[in-house]
């Protein structure tokens, strides 16, 4: 068979590419939109604020609401400082030796365990052996595991760029090594760190598997970091799996996805502005 | 205080890993002058601005060789303190740094570090700074402004005030107008001219023509090593050393 | 001044040196949730691989815990079957993505395009399960036959999934091969296509290479979304219509009610997925370090 000119090669793979592309594209708008179509519309101000009843077939979600503010909280008070903290060490007081491959490898391969493998982790720590039972706390604490590595890894870039000048004017100017790390590193490396962090929140938020094993699935209202609790996701998913109410499960998913996108925009407009303020 | 060697390098070298970037340097830089050094590329007259103010010490695997006194101290010496030995040692660097921050917070900065507290006192501190380096007039109604919104010239100059904040001793400065335009230049050289009298100055210049202009003496710095030192009118007109004279004639360099 | 500079008590450089102690310990905490991760894992699931032999348990075709049989083949084919799938769907759709993304649109569509991949990554994964379930499930059993929850609905689900990762890499080594590649080929004469194909493919092939592999690792460590359209039969699946169970929807069903050495089992199943994504990630890992190597 002749080869193709290079001409008509060109032109069909470009339009084969952009067709994948759209498909790509479209399959994404199509799945935002076919939630949102029947989500939409189950969401009040009531859904949002009363609390399930009859297992969830009708009444709202508060009670999920909380229980996800929960965890996530937790787990970002937990995670944020490890990985900021581990994140400084790398970068400003570590020269690549020996100690930092480890410490490198350890948050690389924490970043490729599955969330179900965090789950089985947290249900025979925390909910078994330690007896904290389905509980908020063990949730929260395998949350923080889980974040962990992408906190460490988001925060290292943002401090790897901030220029080594800045450094270098610092300890000129009379600095120890902390007030150059407080005053000048950090503040300039701070928008990446909070996105870092910000993208971590919408992780915690999705996340199913590991919460379903640790935190339970009551769906009463929280009480105490001992009270099992239920996430939205986890809601969403004993919904539509048991079949109990497909509006409801509607509603919750487009919670999800309106706080997951809204939290992801909401910080790139933030960090924007904080960007251009200051620079 | 006059006359006497304010600073004494004696047989001084300084290695990063094996590779030797300074050596056995014997300088010696009196009070109260302005002191050029000249040189090629990668001849070490940067190395031995950060080797003044311990600046090397950050880089991992750097060693040193010999002495460096500083009225009489040691500075490499156990009991020192560094932090505050830099802060004696006020650096501009070659490509204006402000950091990102209103010019009042540039110039602060490093007092602030230094414990200083109160905004009368920071207020007058850096208005003093500003005038100092040449650049009061020019900013004196926008010191809220960002540092990164000055021109290059004007960087430099804030920069130079940043470092006279902190009330130092020496200046020590790494070719800084080397991106500058001429008037700015200009208005630096001037500057140092009247610094002179109150701090000694050590100028590290890729501009012989600079040199010229401003150093009371002149060092040459080749391949890490002084080739010689000496009255600035002497060594552009009478030079001892053949290099000294090839450089200068630009036969290299 | 040689006197002010006289070390004025060591109070500062103890400051220091404290600090960096109680970051060093810090920084230990991921080393040391991974350990005991491992520990617990490892410790809780190896016993009874001994006890009943690696070969019965990685081999063995059937899996009925109420009458100890603990063979893990069924779910092991199940991953690689869902994994493979999900990499015929997501990686041509991802590269061709990533293509045009870097060299095919302006910057204003890229502006639009990108975000847009983003947002993908941000959505639940019981999400995605949920579309399959209400939607690809019913269609391949009406269009193909079957009991719609198969190979085929958790390939296609898992293989969207995994496009942001695959995108986003990818993008990433493209956009770091130098232009002056770019440039001195379309200098030469070749069209963009031709120097896609023989110049940026190539150059940037360690970072494509390891995004698919992180791909596959995503796609591997999938749970809820493939509980929800696979089926979820331990039995190996006949063809890409058939029902398949995947290590992760084995250990994710049968948590809550597991007991004894059932648990046991299943934290083994826990082991095997660890070890396969360990082999992955090490493998990414060294094809990106070829990459950073590469001139």
């Amino acid at each position: 068979m002749k080869r193709l000119g290079p001409r008509i090669e060109e032109k069909a793979v470009r339009v084969g590419l952009w067709v994948l592309t759209l498909i790509t594209v479209g399959v994404l708008l199509f799945i935002i939109f076919f939630i949102m179509r029947r989500g939409l519309p189950v969401l009040s101000l009531e859904f949002l604020t009363a609390n399930p009843a009859e297992m969830g077939k009708s009444g709202g979600i508060f009670s999920t609401v909380v229980g996800t503010a929960a965890l996530t909280v937790l787990a970002i008070l937990i995670a944020a400082p490890l990985g900021v903290g581990t994140a400084i060490y790398l970068t400003e007081y570590t020269w690549g030796g020996p100690v930092t491959r480890v410490i490198r490898f350890g948050a690389e391969c924490l970043a490729g365990i599955p969330s179900i493998i965090f789950g089985l982790f947290g249900f025979i720590l925390f909910v078994t052996k330690l007896k904290f039972g389905w509980s908020i706390l063990s949730g929260g604490l395998t949350l923080a595991f889980m974040l962990l590595p992408t906190i460490i890894r988001t925060s290292e870039e943002a401090i790897k760029s901030v220029p080594a000048s800045y450094r270098n004017v610092s300890f000129s100017l009379g600095s120890t090594k902390w007030q150059t790390v407080t005053r000048v590193v950090l503040p300039s490396a701070l928008p990446g760190i909070i996105t870092g962090i910000v993208l971590s929140v919408g992780r915690s938020i999705g996340e199913t598997a590991a919460t379903i094993f640790t935190a339970g699935s009551a769906l009463r209202m929280p009480t105490s970091l001992f009270s099992s609790s239920r996430t939205m996701s986890v809601h969403f998913y004993i919904l539509a799996r048991e079949g109990i109410s497909m509006s409801n499960a509607y509603g919750t998913a487009a919670i999800l996805i309106i706080a997951i996108l809204g939290i992801n925009v909401l910080t790139y407009y933030l960090m924007n502005r904080f960007i251009k303020r200051y620079s | 205080m006059t006359g006497g060697a304010a600073i004494e390098v004696r047989g001084f070298s300084q290695y990063f890993g094996d590779v030797r970037k300074i050596r056995a340097l014997d300088l010696d830089v009196m009070r109260n002058e302005i002191l050029g050094i000249i040189g090629p590329a990668r001849s070490g007259k940067s190395t031995f601005l950060c080797a003044l103010n311990r600046l090397n010490d950050l880089v991992r695997g750097s060693r040193h060789e010999g002495t460096i006194t500083i009225d009489g101290l040691d500075i490499y010496g156990p009991d020192v303190d560094v932090v505050e030995l830099r802060r004696r040692l006020g650096m501009v660097f070659a490509t204006p740094v402000p950091l990102p921050r209103s010019i009042y917070e540039n110039v602060a900065f490093g007092a602030r570090r230094a414990g200083i507290r109160g905004r009368d006192r920071l207020d007058v501190l850096v208005r003093d700074s500003l005038e100092k380096g040449g650049l009061w007039e020019e900013v004196k109604d926008r010191l809220g402004t960002s540092g990164l919104k000055l021109s290059g010239g004007q960087q430099q100059r804030l920069c130079l005030a940043r470092i006279l904040a902190v009330k130092p001793e020496f200046i020590l400065l790494d070719e800084p107008t080397s991106g500058l335009d001429p008037i700015s230049t200009m208005k630096i050289e001037d500057s140092l001219r009247r610094l002179k009298a109150e701090f000694t100055i050590i100028l590290v210049t890729n501009n012989t023509k600079q040199a010229a202009r401003v150093a009371d003496r002149t060092a040459f710095f080749l391949n890490g090593e002084l080739v010689e030192v000496g009255p600035t009118a002497r060594i552009f007109t009478a030079p001892e050393d053949q290099r000294t004279d090839d450089y200068l004639r630009g036969r290299f360099g | 001044m040689a006197g002010a500079v006289k070390k004025r008590g060591n109070r500062l450089e103890r400051n220091d040196r404290l600090v960096r102690l109680a970051l060093l310990v810090i920084a230990f905490s991921a080393v040391s949730v991974l350990v005991v991760i491992t520990i617990f894992i490892v410790g809780q699931g190896t016993p009874i691989m001994f006890r009943y032999g690696f070969k019965s348990f990685l081999a063995g075709s059937d899996w009925y815990p109420s009458e100890k049989l603990f063979g893990l083949w069924p779910m092991i084919v199940g991953s690689l079957a869902v994994t493979a799938g999900a990499l015929v769907i997501g990686v041509p759709l991802g590269l061709s993505c990533a293509i045009v993304l870097t060299e095919f649109s302006s910057k204003r569509v890229r502006g639009v395009i990108k975000p847009i991949v983003e947002l993908l990554a941000g959505i639940p994964s019981v999400v995605y399960g949920f579309i399959g379930v209400v939607i690809l499930v019913p269609f391949i059993r009406e269009t193909f036959g079957g009991p719609g929850l198969s190979v085929l609905a958790a390939s296609i689900i898992l293989g969207i999934m995994i496009l942001p990762t695959i995108i986003s890499i990818s993008v990433d080594s493209l956009q770091a091969v130098p232009p002056s590649y770019r440039e001195g080929s379309i200098a030469l004469g070749a069209t963009r296509w031709q120097t896609v194909k023989m110049v940026l493919f190539p150059a940037a092939r360690s970072g494509i290479i390891a995004s698919i592999i992180l791909g596959m690792g995503r796609a591997v460590g999938e749970t809820m979304a493939t509980i929800m359209v696979a089926g979820n039969a331990a039995e190996v699946p006949g063809s890409l219509l058939a029902p398949v169970r995947t290590l992760t929807s084995n250990v994710a069903l049968e948590m809550s009610y597991a007991t004894g050495e059932h648990r046991e089992a299943l934290f083994a199943t826990g082991v095997v997925l660890f070890v396969i994504i360990m082999v992955l990630n090490t493998i990414a890992n060294a094809t990106s370090a070829k990459r950073r190597k590469q001139p």
